[in-house]
């Protein structure tokens, strides 16, 4: 690209608020750098919309450096678009040619209703997370020093991967299912392969699987869409180990 | 533990407990099968065996038939459950970019193997529980020898029976392809994502069909 920018076809879910049913709309974008990512793109339209006295899209956003899990959109039928191992924010317009046109909607999953635009409630995580996804450490002063238990580098690799997961939901939006078992799969695992998660692991699985049921999310068939789309690269291999953790507790 | 066969992940193990039990049917039925295209005695000797056992039709035909039902009725009971977790569906969505076709259709490519076994049953069950538990004849024969090989031969002269067969058999092998390895997943085992079973798994996956094919064929060609 030499000089000027592209000039985009945007089509955007608007939907005014949860109980309003939503739409499709078009929108024209011009002279986008090929540099800027898909949200300072987005944050262009919105000063163009607020311009021309129409309501800005609303989207979701925090860190834009690909950590904090904000930022979510199905960007041209892809989770956080089409570039692998990225979210939304970290998405780079070079990955489009002058004259596209870009679907942009929301995460969808009956679990994850639409609260405004391209905005959705993710809270489901939340109350998965507090079903079990914690350790429970005896803070009473004689705390042991969590570097004197020893840990193989192996067993802190898998943990440490697992708890890359930033929970931003991109596999259960891509999953045909809706299902959050790449989440859950990741939160159960990065306590079950250390010693400090031992204790509670039984019905940690139990309590999360059960949590992630009643909120309405699908069941696995595997297809391994999650994986390819998740922005931090969370392993199917942590499917694998929930359902081994969830068949352990459930015999016992 | 009946509360894990509730969960979503014991409705996967038990859909995968139900898939290893039917792949290795399937590699029994197959030999069975296959002897036809060699040896029309060991044909009818193996199939008088299978037919007139009362371990295998009192024992391991229930259990079969049990398997087989309750696969497909899980299956459903699944894609249920997941269809009623999506939102609303996406304006574009780009499944290929991330996933094969075989993994996201198995709904369809069961629908026809579950159509497949219902021809399957009209064509050879039936007449089977027809000959030796209604008109009680449990001799195997037929105007002085062996019925079975007859019987195959028969079935295989029509073109449309053979092709519905074949093109069912062309559907096992996409709905083998993705479920092979995907059992392995559900039972908490990594390994079906390991490269020795997934090439395994590929073997598997065409080799079973393809033996099914030709003894279809075979029989087609090949009548007397």
């Amino acid at each position: 690209m030499s000089g000027k920018g592209m000039n985009l076809t945007l089509k955007i879910w608007r939907q005014k608020d949860a109980q309003s049913k939503g739409k499709m709309q078009t929108y024209k974008v011009n002279d986008i750098s090929e540099h800027m990512s898909f949200l300072e793109m987005m944050d262009v339209l919105n000063e163009q919309l607020i311009a021309e006295g129409d309501e800005p899209v609303a989207f979701d956003h925090d860190c834009r450096e690909g950590i904090c899990g904000m930022c979510s959109l199905y960007i041209n039928g892809e989770a956080h678009g089409p570039d692998r191992g990225v979210t939304t924010c970290q998405l780079h317009m070079r990955m489009f040619n002058d004259g596209d046109t870009i679907y942009i909607e929301p995460f969808r999953a009956a679990a994850f209703p639409v609260i405004k635009d391209l905005v959705v409630d993710r809270s489901a995580f939340e109350r998965i997370q507090q079903a079990g996804g914690y350790i429970s450490v005896n803070t009473s002063g004689n705390t042991q020093d969590a570097n004197a238990i020893p840990i193989s580098k192996h067993a802190a690799d898998e943990a440490m991967d697992a708890a890359t997961c930033i929970g931003c939901g991109a596999c259960v939006a891509t999953c045909k299912n809706s299902s959050a078992m790449l989440f859950v799969g990741a939160k159960v695992s990065q306590y079950a392969l250390l010693p400090q998660g031992q204790i509670e692991a039984a019905d940690r699985v139990k309590n999360m699987v059960a949590q992630m049921d009643l909120e309405g999310f699908g069941n696995c068939t595997n297809t391994g869409a999650c994986e390819i789309e998740c922005p931090k690269g969370i392993s199917l291999d942590n499917i694998a180990r929930m359902n081994r953790e969830l068949i352990k507790a459930s015999v016992k | 533990m009946s509360g894990f066969f509730k969960s979503s992940i014991g409705r996967k193990v038990a859909m995968a407990l139900s898939a290893f039990f039917l792949m290795f049917f399937l590699i029994i039925h197959l030999a069975v099968n296959i002897t036809s295209v060699f040896s029309e005695d060991v044909f009818n000797e193996l199939s008088h065996f299978m037919g007139t056992n009362p371990a295998v039709q009192f024992a391991l035909q229930p259990v079969l038939i049990f398997g087989v039902v309750f696969h497909f009725v899980m299956g459903f009971v699944l894609e249920l459950k997941n269809r009623k977790a999506l939102g609303v569906s996406y304006a574009k969505n780009n499944g290929a970019a991330n996933s094969t076709w075989m993994s996201r259709n198995m709904i369809y490519s069961g629908l026809v193997i579950l159509a497949f076994l219902v021809l399957h049953f009209i064509d050879f069950w039936i007449p089977e529980i027809n000959v030796k538990y209604i008109k009680g004849d449990m001799s195997g024969m037929h105007g002085g020898e062996y019925r079975y090989f007859h019987e195959i031969v028969a079935k295989f002269e029509s073109p449309t029976r053979v092709v519905a067969y074949v093109v069912s058999f062309i559907l096992l092998a996409l709905h083998l392809l993705h479920g092979f390895t995907s059992a392995f997943q559900s039972m908490g085992s990594t390994a079906g994502r390991k490269k020795a079973l997934q090439k395994f798994g590929k073997i598997y996956s065409f080799i079973i069909p393809l033996g099914f094919i030709i003894v279809a064929v075979y029989h087609h060609f090949n009548h007397h």
